[in-house]
């Protein structure tokens, strides 16, 4: 299971990359691997204030339906359009072409997400 | 791994999606050892199947089966299941496995007491070939000079020397067997059919692909499409429900006089489109919006590339091609009335 060790992760399987555009969040290899083949994704609108732990996307395969949950508190400024055409992309470049939204952080706020190395660890217990 | 009728099952071996098409386009391998296998035998086990079953079990020949069901006093489903006729006094019962102690149950209850019913949970193994090279592998099994049995039939025979039941029959849609051996021999002819399929390329299917395959064929899955409340007739499937003998059977009456007058309820497919969420189980359903009805089962269909669904709604049922909506978090999607069979196959 590819792991990239410069993103954050929430136990929920999403990741995160902050950067100057703000934070990009997908799902994690393991994520798009469990639920085999995406076939629609349901993404929140821009603007839109969520807060940590909210379910606010949802990706669908042909197995189930899968909720998935804002990483950190903040607010939605963009969401990826190449995905509704393709979510295919999710299974494959989960971590690049397939990032689902991003999402300017609340300032001061702790979030608790988890290293690479402790949310592969959640993965084998 | 999930829990499925008290049965670890694997969800997917090597992928759902693989799984799915390697049964439409070659051969899938199910186990469905969890399906209950009830051997009915003895003077009286016709007289107590004609008593409880919806379809006429006088009416199988030797070595024939037929889908029926096993229905409650108000009509509704209790189980669904394959009978299939080994001798005058002599039936297979191949159930599901959430009903299995139940139908026993039922059955051992029946007022004929001559006849024997057994086949405890977990004391058999059972295994679904299916797709179209089902024939070509199997048929590699076989003894020199047998042939395999003709849809809806059965035979008693053996393979690798093991002796084996094998129906043709199946829940994908596809042409296949089922194979009924013992406990004991079943990994045998698991590995043995693998083998011999791999050049035509068998895999290996979880539950998953037996639910997309059993949905895009149109066929009922019990707990969802049929249950205690759902009666036959309700869920499309009166065909099987055989009025013209004369001996009563639970919920007859009830089932007699929606097959008359028609049901409160009817069972239409539905498809959605391309790139929308896909219909799923419990989802409402509405049309000209009013709600009508709510999905039973529901998959975006691996071989369509759009959901299909079963939806269980109050008649008047609109007609096949009316536009229709399901509802998805809160959101309506279009979506139209179809046939339930939603495959066209060549």
């Amino acid at each position: 299971m590819n792991t990239p060790t410069d993103l954050l992760y929430a136990k929920t399987h999403e990741w995160l990359r902050q950067g100057k555009e703000g934070g990009t969040v997908g799902i994690t290899d393991y994520a798009q691997s469990a639920l085999g083949d995406v076939v629609f994704v349901e993404l929140p609108k821009t603007g839109r204030k969520v807060t940590a732990g909210e379910v606010i996307a949802t990706v669908e395969s042909v197995k189930a339906a899968s909720d998935i949950y804002a990483p950190v508190t903040g607010e939605i400024t963009e969401t990826n359009p190449t995905l509704s055409a393709d979510p295919g992309l999710i299974n494959r470049e989960p971590y690049e072409s397939g990032w689902l939204f991003r999402i300017q952080a609340d300032a001061g706020k702790n979030h608790a997400l988890l290293s690479a190395g402790d949310y592969s660890s959640t993965l084998s217990s | 791994m999930i829990n499925f009728g008290g049965w670890n099952l694997p969800v997917e071996y090597s992928g759902l999606l693989l799984e799915h098409q390697a049964t439409r386009q070659a051969a899938g391998l199910f186990d469905i050892s969890h399906m209950g296998q009830i051997r009915a035998q003895g003077v009286g086990a016709l007289a107590a199947l004609e008593s409880l079953l919806t379809n006429d079990p006088a009416k199988l020949r030797m070595g024939e089966g037929h889908y029926t069901f096993l229905t409650n006093d108000q009509g509704g489903v209790i189980d669904d299941l394959l009978l299939y006729r080994l001798g005058p006094e002599d039936f297979l019962l191949v159930v599901n496995a959430s009903r299995h102690e139940e139908d026993l149950r039922v059955l051992r209850q029946s007022q004929s007491n001559r006849a024997l019913f057994q086949g405890d949970p977990g004391t058999k193994a059972g295994m679904a070939l299916q797709g179209p090279r089902a024939e070509a592998i199997l048929s590699q099994l076989l003894p020199a000079g047998e042939t395999c049995p003709l849809r809806n039939t059965l035979i008693e025979s053996k393979l690798l020397g093991i002796p084996a039941t094998i129906a043709r029959t199946g829940y994908t849609g596809e042409d296949g067997f089922e194979i009924f051996t013992s406990r004991e021999d079943g990994p045998k002819i698991w590995r043995a059919l693998l083998e011999k399929g791999k050049p035509m390329g068998i895999l290996p299917c979880g539950l998953g692909a037996r639910d997309s395959l059993r949905l895009e064929a149109g066929l009922p899955l019990n707990g969802q499409d049929l249950s205690r409340e759902i009666t036959p007739i309700e869920a499309g499937l009166g065909f099987f429900v055989d009025l013209s003998r004369p001996r009563p059977f639970p919920g007859r009456a009830q089932l007699e006089q929606a097959k008359k007058n028609g049901a409160r309820r009817t069972t239409i497919g539905l498809v959605g489109q391309p790139k929308q969420a896909p219909p799923r189980h419990g989802y409402p359903v509405f049309l000209s919006g009013k709600q009508i009805g709510e999905i039973t089962s529901g998959v975006p269909s691996p071989t369509l590339g759009y959901g299909v669904a079963l939806a269980l709604i109050t008649t008047p049922a609109p007609a096949c091609g009316q536009d229709l909506e399901f509802e998805v978090r809160g959101r309506r999607v279009p979506a139209k009335v179809s046939p339930r069979k939603f495959l066209l196959k060549k």
